[in-house]
């Protein structure tokens, strides 16, 4: 085969090679929610950031507005630091709040953000004030078995009310 | 015959073998310019061992060899590259790469040692065709040749660089008598052309008298004569002449020798 | 007694003549790498061998992709079926794909095909002189012969991984999708919501690079040292498959809990 021809030959098998490749990225994976627009950082701080993971979306009202840069440990406050790179297009007042939710009921956690009152917005570097850390199953059914503990203690209380003696519980 | 300044090639004392198993010991030659020189030799005798010493494949256990004046035991690298980019090689099969066809058979040392332009290629190449008279074939593939045909295109891919010296492994080996004629032929018109000096492995004994200079015989691992083909007819050695005259029996016995190993088998095959 | 002695003897020489060729195998690869600038200067010698290693290795790799990918698409719906969750069928073929079958399945097949190609070739190469011929016409065959086939192999072997893994996907659409029903919607977006370019492409990607390395210097190896007869070539092409494959499987493990381990 002449050069030509064997060139062609390659140059449409590595085109093809990028093509499936072009597939898997844009088509099969998740490189077209990917933005290349301009975008600033802010910091928030959670006591708990549960399953978050970097790269992860923050949404507001449910659009993607921004990812997860990063997360890491403050040692000075004990609490997670994390990273939110917000697209420049976005802006949130100073006030807003920030939460770790669940998409589904066992999907991948994300940064809810929900916009507040302030005239002033988010500046790049700032920070929220108002977080709230992701839901951890453990605290959630400790949480519940003390406070049912605690309605049956109360029942019971109230049905022993009388005889109890003045001063002991209540 | 022109009496010319230096040998191309020179062995003194030279003994070759392969580990600790010497083929050859005592060897002397010479090849001037001009010269077709023959080393013949029954099979098995070392003639390979000798052509591949010669191309600096296998270092000398003993003695010196000088190929353009150089030593060889002291060339490596780039100084052995370039003395064998001015000796030209005919393998006994041929060695064309299969995968190219005649054409780029012939061109592939053009391509790889010089910057000549496509046209200058085309040129030189269809030149050395036409000097073993296959111009017209420069198309066709490896595989659509005959045997004796591959040997030619053998001949113009070594000679193309346009060599000093020129080694053919079994040049005649296998060949009908037509291609025996032409490539005796060409050995001598291309040496006598070309000035350079040819060494053929051989043991033809017919074809080659006709065209070398010079004859040297090797045998129990020695060089058993030298001399033109002339002197060598006329001698009355009785190795020398079993040979010469192909005789099945005579210093080289026609039966192979008894050993302890054969008549073990053989005891063991009649107890069974 | 002597023959348990024998045994281990022989056991112990087996080992350490491994170990030798491990030597001589690691040796060729830094001569062959060595030897590279031969792609900047001689690209159509490796464009050609791109040609004969990956053109003609897309119809063997199309092929199993598309049925792999009809299989997981089958598969995978019954076993999603059982727990209702048969949206995720994309996402579940994607993952396989691009993560593990894609790159291994690929470097299996290819050195059956192309690397057992390429140790016949070479292997005859040196069985018919051809090496010789170039080695006293001053050539350096590892610079034209060896290393142009090392870097397509490499080149190729991505390529071929990446058209099989799309290939696959495009066969668990079919199965799912247009044969079993599955809604589009779900199959395309849950799948594009977990396939992650950065740890499940680019990883594969980087996969089938490494088994592309190792699969080629095989079959270059095993070429190379083989015998110059027809048995010595047909046991090397046999262990180029055999080594080949080993070694994909083995460093697949490796390198997925390398890549995959949180």
């Amino acid at each position: 085969m002449t050069r030509e021809r064997t060139d062609f030959w390659v140059g449409l098998f590595i085109l093809l090679g990028l093509i499936a490749l072009a597939f898997l990225a844009l088509r099969a994976g998740n490189m077209s929610s990917f933005s290349f627009a301009p975008t600033y950082q802010v910091h928030a701080y959670f006591d708990n950031v549960g399953g978050l993971k970097v790269r992860a979306p923050v949404k507001s009202s449910g659009v993607v507005v921004g990812r997860v840069a990063e997360i890491g440990f403050d040692n000075q406050r004990f609490q997670a630091k994390v990273t939110l790179s917000l697209e420049q297009a976005y802006a949130f007042p100073k006030d807003s709040s920030a939460s770790i939710l669940t998409s589904g009921l066992l999907g991948e956690q994300y940064v809810g953000l929900t916009p507040g009152g302030d005239d002033k917005d988010l500046a790049d570097g700032g920070t929220i004030e108002f977080t709230q850390s992701a839901v951890v199953l453990e605290d959630l059914i400790s949480k519940f078995l003390y406070s049912s503990a605690e309605k049956e203690g109360s029942q019971q209380g109230q049905a022993t009310g009388g005889a109890a003696a003045p001063g002991t519980g209540q | 015959m022109n009496s010319s300044p230096a040998p191309l090639v020179t062995f003194d004392g030279v003994s070759l073998g392969y580990g600790d198993f010497t083929v050859l010991s005592g060897i002397d030659l010479r090849a001037m310019p001009g010269q077709v020189v023959a080393m013949m030799g029954g099979s098995g005798s070392g003639k390979t061992t000798l052509l591949r010493a010669m191309t600096g494949q296998l270092r000398a256990q003993a003695g010196k060899i000088h190929v353009f004046g150089q030593d060889m035991a002291k060339l490596d690298g780039e100084p052995l590259r370039a003395v064998r980019q001015r000796m030209g090689v005919l393998f006994q099969s041929g060695a064309l790469f299969t995968d190219l066809n005649v054409f780029e058979n012939v061109a592939f040392p053009l391509r790889e040692h010089t910057h000549i332009s496509e046209q200058q290629i085309l040129e030189r190449v269809l030149d050395k065709l036409q000097a073993v008279g296959l111009r017209h074939a420069a198309h066709l593939r490896i595989s659509e040749i005959s045997g004796g045909m591959a040997r030619r295109v053998a001949l113009a891919r070594a000679i193309v660089l346009e060599p000093e010296l020129i080694l053919y492994d079994e040049p005649f080996a296998g060949l009908d008598p037509i291609s025996l004629g032409i490539t005796a032929q060409l050995i001598r018109t291309l040496t006598d052309q070309l000035g350079c000096a040819s060494i053929l492995i051989t043991h033809d004994v017919a074809e080659s008298f006709a065209i070398v200079d010079r004859v040297y015989l090797i045998g129990q691992g020695r060089l058993i004569a030298q001399g033109t083909p002339a002197e060598l007819s006329a001698s009355q050695d009785d190795y020398l002449q079993q040979f010469l005259q192909g005789r099945p029996d005579g210093p080289i016995g026609f039966h192979y020798p008894l050993t302890p190993a054969f008549e073990r088998w053989l005891a063991s095959r009649r107890a069974a | 007694m002597s023959r348990l002695a024998n045994r281990i003897a022989a056991l112990g020489h087996g080992f350490a003549s491994w170990i030798t060729g491990l030597g001589a195998f690691a040796r060729l690869f830094s001569a062959i790498l060595a030897r590279s600038s031969v792609v900047l200067r001689r690209p159509g010698l490796v464009s050609q061998q791109v040609h004969f290693i990956g053109n003609h290795s897309l119809l063997i790799i199309g092929v199993s992709g598309l049925f792999v990918g009809f299989v997981l698409g089958l598969q995978g719906y019954y076993t999603l079926n059982r727990y209702g969750s048969e949206e995720a069928l994309g996402l579940l073929v994607a993952l396989s794909l691009t993560r593990e079958l894609g790159p291994v399945v690929t470097a299996l097949l290819f050195a059956g095909r192309a690397g057992t190609s390429l140790t016949a070739e070479i292997g005859l190469m040196k069985a018919g002189e051809q090496i010789a011929a170039m080695e006293v016409m001053a050539v350096d065959p590892l610079r034209r012969v060896l290393a142009p086939r090392f870097w397509g192999g490499v080149i190729a072997m991505p390529i071929l991984a990446a058209v099989f893994s799309m290939v696959g996907i495009l066969g668990g659409w079919f199965v799912g999708v247009i044969l079993i029903g599955i809604d589009p919607g779900a199959f395309w977006s849950q799948m594009q919501g977990g396939v992650d370019v950065i740890d499940d492409v680019l990883n594969g990607v980087i996969k089938s690079l490494v088994f592309g390395i190792v699969v080629t210097l095989i079959a270059l190896y095993q070429g190379w040292t083989a015998r110059p007869t027809p048995e010595g070539v047909s046991r090397a092409t046999t262990r180029t498959v055999v080594s080949g494959a080993l070694a994909v499987l083995g460093l697949d493990f490796l390198l997925t809990a390398l890549m995959f381990a949180h």
